[in-house]
């Protein structure tokens, strides 16, 4: 077997492994279904609820000049899939947007959560995204947002766009493993062990 | 024989089993010439349909966090991922097993052709001379009736025909083999590597049942690091398909899955003369007859098969007059510790997939120095870190340390992406007389069979065992600017649950007295001859190296005894 060979027959295998994978399959037509039926309609969140859900998934991971964002990654759609699989985590999440819009227009003049102004709703997560804020007032939020913010987090880096913001360059046959002397330098100089 | 069964045929050999040690001795007998019928309690393995091998994780809806989100409840419906290759785990529906107050233990079991060779780590440590003589060496523990150099002609065999990787080193706490090459360290473990010269530890190329060159028909590894997953070109071992698969090509082998064996029958001379199973498809019982019996389920699901096989004959269980069935349990001792690394931060990205598990790893090395370290037996370290696939819950632990949203939190991301190392101490545990297990008097499975209770202690050793591996470990991680954090726990909270590193074992243990052990050295039960067991039960101790090479070995060496016996008309 020539080396030639061996690339050709791993790099053939490695998309056999992609292809022949049932449920691979089985997403790729849900993908496209849901394409040909328009835009997304949530199963587990109302339209008021699905607004903020879809402005709180974007501030936390914002697309920006470097990289796509949450919204991308269909971090809301995750968070409403699962949600409509899970009353227990549908509630989380209801009683979240809930609290969320009524702390919104408690301060704001009666804006909910969405009318809000961006700077309005960055003031709101500011005192959320943080644990050294914890009160009796402001706990449930808090709870919530780390919720929210992992739930984000793993949709956008496990989507398309999230591993290209991360910079993931694997899941490919290779014939050779090799390692870039430049990447060994810069973490051996930094390491102090050099 | 017992007549009423006259009609139908009888088997030359019967395995039950198909992990590592089954599908060893299928391969083996297969080869030899000898019809084997191979019993495994779990479906047949498809890996085209079954492996998730190159997906990505936003080809499922859930992206792996479970149909509910399970992951975000503390949860974990697949133990290994919802990638990994079909593994079985912790729990089975309708086939429990009891846990004895005051002990904790957790029993993981695979029912599927393949067993847990489908998922596991692969590192390929061969045991060291002094590890069979332990009891010799520090008056702990007990010797067992072989050597290491009856062992080394099988662990050339094992080896050579499922492909390791490896360096020739010298060192007599980790035996060299027959290795193939093993690919260059990622980053990370070259500071690994620089921290442990630092500190005087060995660290050198992995062990794993890996191929790197094509071996058998088999294409060498492609470096996508999934191993866990299952691989669809076979370049890691796993019984199913470099020995069971294979093997049925022979035309010699007639695997029998979803038969969950019940017991052994015995007959008026003693010796085993069919297997009892449940087939579970039709929830009907099934005989076979055989020649010989081979029991390979797990060392525990071995031990759960002799105490249910009674008979007037064998009051206490088939080949249990020594009463050591069940008995001598150990598994691993397990801790481990992570650190972010500054000097890993914002590298350049590059694919560092590599094989599915390190690339380094580091032996035990105060071996001549017992007392220096403190405590009776050793341990060695594995190594986890580079830029893996992105998954469910990959970033919870940046984002601990990140508050807040936004671009900073993004950017949190991007730098400490690639930037953990974690060190894993995987430890020699002494056999005591708190942990085995037994038959449970009060519990039955789905299919009416007794179920195992356990019980489980660790001792001195191993409790002294995870405060080294700790300074170890934070020694190591800080040489290279690691940044730890030492949790507060006690050493009991620190130390793995019982059976929790899945290296049961030691419970059909061998010996040179049959008052004291229940097989001879080649797992051949002292008082009836046609039985062997050939899984990791007849283990008289587990060193500090991972036990499925020794188990391959073991049961190749268990074959070749086996098939030369037939062929003298003694079996």
């Amino acid at each position: 077997m020539t080396r030639r060979d061996i690339i050709r027959n791993a790099a053939l295998a490695a998309a056999a492994g992609i292809t022949t994978v049932a449920s691979g399959q089985h997403v790729h037509e849900e993908v496209r279904e849901q394409a040909a039926a328009g835009p997304y309609k949530a199963k587990a969140f109302t339209a008021r609820e699905w607004a903020a859900l879809r402005r709180l998934c974007d501030l936390i991971v914002p697309a920006d000049e470097k990289s796509k964002g949450a919204l991308d990654g269909h971090a809301p759609e995750y968070i409403d899939l699962l949600s409509s699989n899970n009353p227990e985590l549908s509630s989380l999440f209801t009683g979240g947007l809930a609290w969320l819009d009524r702390e919104s227009q408690r301060r704001f003049n009666g804006a909910d959560f969405v009318s809000a102004t961006a700077d309005q709703q960055m003031a709101l997560l500011d005192l959320i995204a943080y644990r050294k804020n914890e009160s009796a007032e402001l706990g449930p939020g808090i709870r919530f947002f780390d919720l929210v913010r992992r739930m984000t987090v793993d949709a956008f880096y496990t989507s398309a766009a999230g591993i290209a913001a991360v910079g993931y360059k694997g899941n490919k046959a290779v014939a050779k493993f090799e390692v870039p002397l430049e990447a060994i330098d810069y973490a051996v100089k930094r390491s102090g062990l050099g | 024989m017992p007549q009423a069964i006259r009609s139908t045929p009888i088997h030359d050999v019967v395995v039950i089993g198909s992990g590592a040690g089954g599908g060893t001795v299928t391969q083996v007998l297969a080869d030899l010439g000898i019809n084997v019928t191979l019993l495994e309690a779990g479906p047949m393995l498809n890996p085209a349909r079954d492996y998730k091998e190159h997906m990505w994780p936003y080809q499922v809806p859930h992206r792996g966090a479970g149909e509910q989100g399970e992951i975000y409840f503390g949860k974990n419906p697949y133990p290994f991922g919802y990638f990994a290759a079909p593994a079985g785990g912790w729990e089975l529906a309708g086939e429990p097993y009891t846990v004895a107050p005051g002990s904790q233990f957790r029993w993981y079991r695979s029912r599927i052709v393949g067993g847990r060779t489908n998922h596991y780590g692969r590192f390929s440590f061969r045991f060291a001379d002094y590890d069979f003589k332990s009891y010799s060496r520090d008056g702990l523990g007990t010797d067992w009736p072989i050597s290491y150099d009856d062992v080394a002609p099988y662990y050339n065999k094992a080896e050579t025909f499922i492909g390791v990787t490896g360096s020739r080193e010298g060192l007599r706490s980790a035996p060299d083999g027959i290795f193939q090459p093993c690919p260059p360290p990622r980053v990370a473990e070259v500071l690994v590597q620089k921290s442990c010269r630092k500190l005087n530890i060995p660290c050198i190329p992995n062990r794993m049942a890996v191929i790197t060159r094509p071996t058998n028909g088999r294409l060498p590894c492609h470096y996508c690091g999934q191993c866990g997953r299952g691989c669809v070109t076979a370049s890691n071992y796993s019984s199913s398909q470099v020995q069971v698969f294979p093997a049925m090509k022979t035309g010699r082998v007639k695997l029998i899955p979803n038969a969950m064996a019940r017991e052994l029958i015995t007959g008026a001379d003693g010796r085993v003369t069919a297997v009892s199973y449940v087939d579970k498809e039709t929830r009907t019982e099934k005989q076979i007859r055989c020649r010989v019996a081979v029991v390979a389920g797990g060392a525990c699901e071995s031990a759960r098969l002799l105490l249910n096989s009674k008979s007037p004959r064998h009051p206490d269980g088939l080949a249990n007059s020594s009463g050591s069935v069940g008995r001598y349990l150990t598994d691993t001792v397990g801790f481990d510790l992570s650190a972010h690394v500054p000097a890993l931060s914002g590298m350049m990205r590059h694919n560092d997939d590599g094989m599915g598990g390190m690339h380094v790893f580091m032996p035990w090395w105060l071996w001549d120095r017992q007392k220096e370290a403190g405590m009776p037996r050793g341990y060695h370290i594995e190594v986890g870190g580079g830029f893996g696939m992105p998954e469910v819950g990959a970033f919870h632990d940046t984002c601990s340390r990140h508050e807040g949203y936004g671009k900073r939190l993004k950017q949190a991301i991007w730098e400490e992406y690639g930037a953990s190392v974690n060190l894993a101490g995987r430890g020699e545990m002494i056999p005591n007389d708190g942990t085995f297990c037994e038959i449970d008097r009060d519990v039955v499975d789905r299919w009416g069979i007794p179920v195992l209770r356990f019980h489980y202690k660790w001792s001195d050793n191993e409790i002294k065992m995870v405060q080294h591996m700790e300074n170890t470990f934070a020694a190591i991680l800080e040489t290279m600017g690691g940044q730890v954090v030492r949790s507060k726990e006690s050493l009991q909270e620190k130390i793995s649950v019982g059976g929790t590193i899945i290296h049961e074992l030691g419970t059909v243990r061998m010996g040179s007295d049959p008052k004291t052990s229940a097989l001879n050295g080649y797992g051949q039960a002292h008082e009836v001859p046609n039985l062997f067991v050939a899984d990791a039960a007849p283990f008289v101790s587990n060193p500090d190296k991972n036990p499925t090479l020794t188990i391959i070995a073991l049961a190749w060496r268990a074959s070749e005894y086996m098939a030369e016996q037939m062929r003298k008309g003694e079996l």
